[in-house]
């Protein structure tokens, strides 16, 4: 099942899919169109933990000049910085290049603490699409990538849905897929990752509790390239759907 | 019986709503001892915007809670802090102590995840004190205390971005919402090292020079198996 949160009618509603339109929880039918989205992810109850992750992509890692990391790159953001399918995310006037970066979403599902490896599957509630926005003009190299580049309102659309772990047979096999204005830009596999879905619920949980919706953006193949205000860029990832934003000049 | 204390009450002590940050480097002290390392790799240059990260919510410890350090780790910094709690207008609203744990970590290079988002790693003041109650806070004092003897004296003073300058250069380019809490900064000590604390240790956390703040106690204790 496909799981949305969507504003309608002045009211915010947990909603399905069916049948090409949402299901909201009060049994009405609305049109994609007519909804404002919302990160996939209810409200809980003390601040969300939205770990991402840099260089977990062999491809991304030699792009960017690196040697692919021996453990996870890692770092923590706040909540402020998630938007929903179909916002606008802010560019600020002053940058050269601001780049998308499609990432398959693990949502939790399950208290998680010193979780094996084999059983780190059951700790998942669902997945959806991140699109992790970098800034790289302000990439400095202290807790890098740091909170000026990767912090930002508007430059963590997510979404649209939150799609049960059960109706994703293998999260390790997604093909994945950036456009800006049509154009293919970022193609990729998620059985390219570097540190699969089951080694960072283990490697995360050996130290930290991960509790019911948090988050593991577990980081993008190849393929980023600037984008303009105007540019409207779609992140999808097979069987999750179609994350779209829009850039405007901040 | 009642169902009372399934509800929060005024007196019950203050948890972060939100998402707490730690602010590096905003010492000129600490500052000045990382400085000669800030031209070489893999830094190359010194820091421009404020370095922040993220304590997240596994952290939070309870007000005079235990803190669990895994058997690996020998002794954890010590990281006491005057933190702002965001209000509805996403400016400061109150005070409140804390105290940033922090596995010892000699590189700045990486986001400190492992290092410093270890479950209990937050000792979080039981008190929110507001503007008001608290007055100024140009030359505030804090005091590390490690099993009754103090270990560290911090003056606010020694701020490179003071409290107001940090909020409005963090905000400039990312959202703090109401409830969000910001650390103004760890000092580290005269020779450049920072506190340390092993399993049995007791750390206290006061002001001398603003009272109101209260006292955050944590014990260190080893992890459970």
């Amino acid at each position: 099942m496909k799981h949305a949160r969507v504003a309608y009618a002045g009211e915010i509603h947990a909603a399905i899919e069916h049948d090409g339109q949402l299901l909201l929880g009060n049994g009405r039918r609305v049109s994609f169109n007519d909804v404002v989205w919302l990160p996939p992810v209810r409200p809980v109850p003390q601040a969300r933990t939205i770990l991402a992750l840099g260089l977990n992509y062999a491809d991304h890692a030699k792009e960017l000049e690196f040697k692919a990391p021996d453990e996870p790159l890692v770092f923590a953001k706040g909540e402020a910085s998630l938007m929903g399918h179909r916002g606008l995310t802010r560019r600020p006037a002053d940058v050269k290049y601001m780049h998308y970066e499609c990432e398959l979403t693990v949502v939790i599902g399950r208290t998680a603490r010193h979780v094996k490896r084999d059983d780190t599957y059951d700790f998942v509630a669902g997945y959806t699409v991140a699109n992790d926005f970098a800034i790289r003009d302000y990439l400095e190299n202290w807790y890098r990538p740091n909170l000026r580049v990767k912090n930002r309102a508007t430059c963590t659309p997510l979404g649209p849905w939150l799609v049960d772990a059960a109706d994703i047979a293998n999260p390790q096999a997604l093909a994945l897929q950036t456009t800006v204005n049509g154009q293919v830009t970022q193609s990729g596999n998620t059985r390219d990752m570097i540190f699969d879905v089951p080694f960072l619920i283990e490697y995360f949980s050996s130290f930290m509790t991960l509790q019911p919706g948090d988050l593991i953006l577990t980081g993008t193949p190849d393929g980023v390239v600037d984008c303009q205000p105007g540019d409207v860029v779609i992140t999808s990832i097979e069987g999750l759907g179609e994350l779209q934003t829009t850039m405007v000049a901040a | 019986m009642t169902n009372s204390h399934t509800t929060l009450k005024p007196s019950d002590p203050y948890r972060p709503a939100g998402t707490v940050y730690g602010t590096l480097l905003n010492f000129k002290r600490e500052f000045d001892f990382f400085a000669p390392q800030m031209t070489q790799v893999p830094y190359k240059a010194a820091p421009q915007a404020p370095v922040l990260y993220v304590k997240t919510a596994n952290t939070f410890s309870a007000p005079g809670g235990q803190v669990p350090v895994p058997p690996r780790i020998a002794q954890i910094e010590i990281g006491a802090a005057l933190a702002m709690v965001i209000g509805a207008d996403s400016d400061v609203c109150s005070w409140v102590l804390m105290n940033d744990f922090s596995v010892p970590h000699a590189s700045y290079f990486r986001p400190p995840v492992k290092f410093k988002c270890l479950d209990g790693f937050l000792g979080v003041g039981s008190t929110c004190v507001t503007l008001a109650e608290l007055g100024d806070t140009t030359n505030l004092q804090l005091q590390v205390h490690v099993n009754g003897a103090l270990r560290q004296t911090i003056d606010l003073s020694g701020l490179i971005r003071p409290a107001a300058q940090l909020l409005r250069d963090v905000t400039a380019f990312m959202t703090l919402r109401e409830g969000d809490v910001l650390m103004l900064g760890l000092d580290c000590l005269p020779d450049g090292t920072r506190p340390l604390a092993r399993v049995g240790d007791r750390v206290d956390i006061a002001s001398p020079t603003h009272a109101a703040l209260g006292r955050l106690t944590n014990t260190l204790i080893q992890e459970p198996v």
